[in-house]
């Protein structure tokens, strides 16, 4: 086994994951006429939903203040790399992939570009329906295209993650930290060999 | 780098995004079906409730009552709101937390109409309208009930008003947002001072709650 995921970039991933869920689960009852029909109770689910907010924000910002900042930030400097093999890989060529592969990359950087507008637009939200002077024309449109690509996103990340064969080894990288050398090897070649300093 | 370009630019267009987006939904309201619009409202109705789930109102057992300042209180029956003068318009709907509803056409009594049985006294200055779903209520003066766009509304886009949108009957207060238009209206009560505080306006919201000029505005 090889070691792929720190224990901050592992916590970082579930207190994000467990986040998104909760706020999902929570605006969606607000959004869907089909949801806030069977579910009412608005006004307790919106508490959960801001609940869900603060809470996620005070929990990642608690990561990245507590855990390995350095490792974090070498991450975030390959993730925003896109190199010529990203690029073909991404074109649906065979292409030796780093530690994160192209289509990771890419989820990753929209990951956190939709957390930080799904932050600002909900904030404005929650000002703005106190205070008209905040309430920007588009800001419920942008909440709501954020959560509906993000879906898609999370659809596609789950069904790598936990059912197609070739790639669900990695949610054991992302749960214990380690992956099996070989599956390493043959998915992020161009990590394995660096570690190895070829 | 063309990562950091990608992210700056998600970025950047979900700000601008923050200033545009609302006239891009009401293009894709006019696109998307109406079948999609109703599972995923893009500039389509959301549905707020307060209580623990929809007010269902038996149609047989319902009466609007009015009461307080008048000459006789009655109890209408769905029925009799029928009989009385119906009117109609095509007016847009708007939320205070920033939806809109455009050219939504209602049917209906005026409230002079609606009124007029029970006989409203000199002194009478304002309407209190409780909802069925307790214990919602709200309040308007007698001019802003007497404008021309206010109508306790039976009808919704050529059908009946469902149980979501207030059946049996709900106002329907165009230029006030979407909180002044009390739903599933069980009861009128007149008064004689406008010191009645409503169900949102005891959590912050402004009393006249005129659109685009209330609320901070």
């Amino acid at each position: 086994m090889v070691r792929r995921f720190g224990r901050t970039e592992r916590a970082l991933h579930w207190v994000h994951a467990t986040g998104f869920l909760a706020m999902l689960a929570t605006g969606l009852v607000l959004y869907l006429p089909v949801l806030s029909e069977a579910i009412a109770r608005r006004n307790l689910v919106k508490n959960l939903h801001l609940f869900s907010a603060v809470a996620w924000a005070i929990a990642i910002l608690l990561v990245v203040a507590l855990g390995d900042r350095r490792r974090l930030a070498a991450d975030w400097r390959e993730i925003e790399t896109i190199d010529a093999d990203d690029r073909r890989w991404l074109r649906g060529r065979r292409a030796p992939q780093g530690r994160f592969n192209a289509g990771q990359k890419v989820n990753t950087l929209l990951t956190v570009a939709f957390a930080l507008l799904f932050v600002v637009s909900g904030f404005f939200l929650w000002l703005g329906e106190r205070d008209h002077r905040f309430l920007l024309d588009g800001t419920g449109t942008v909440h709501e295209t954020l959560t509906l690509v993000s879906v898609g996103l999370l659809a596609g990340h789950l069904y790598l993650a936990v059912i197609h064969p070739s790639t669900r080894h990695a949610l054991r990288g992302i749960t214990t930290g380690d992956v099996r050398e070989d599956w390493a090897r043959e998915h992020h070649r161009k990590w394995t060999e660096a570690e190895r300093g070829l | 780098m063309l990562g950091r370009a990608a992210f700056l630019g998600v970025v950047g267009a979900g700000l601008a995004g923050l200033f545009l987006g609302r006239d891009a939904m009401r293009l894709a309201g006019r696109v998307v079906p109406d079948s999609v619009e109703a599972i995923v409202p893009t500039s389509g109705w959301r549905i707020y409730t307060i209580g623990s789930s929809i007010p269902r109102v038996d149609p047989a057992a319902y009466r609007l009552t009015i009461d307080g300042a008048v000459e006789r209180p009655v109890a209408y029956t769905l029925a009799d709101l029928r009989a009385l003068p119906r009117v109609e318009q095509v007016s847009d709907f708007h939320c205070v937390t920033g939806w809109s509803v455009d050219d939504v056409r209602w049917a209906g009594v005026r409230f002079r109409d609606l009124l007029a049985g029970a006989g409203i006294r000199p002194d009478a200055r304002a309407l209190r309208l409780v909802s069925g779903e307790v214990p919602y209520d709200d309040t308007l003066t007698l001019s802003q009930a007497f404008a021309p766009d206010a109508l306790l509304a039976l009808d919704m886009d050529g059908a009946p008003l469902t149980e979501p949108h207030g059946f049996p009957v709900r106002v329907v207060m165009p230029r006030m947002y979407g909180y002044k238009n009390v739903k599933w209206v069980t009861r009128i009560e007149v008064q004689t001072s406008l010191d009645h505080v409503g169900y949102w306006e005891q959590r912050g919201y402004d009393e006249d709650a005129w659109v685009g000029d209330s609320n901070g505005l």
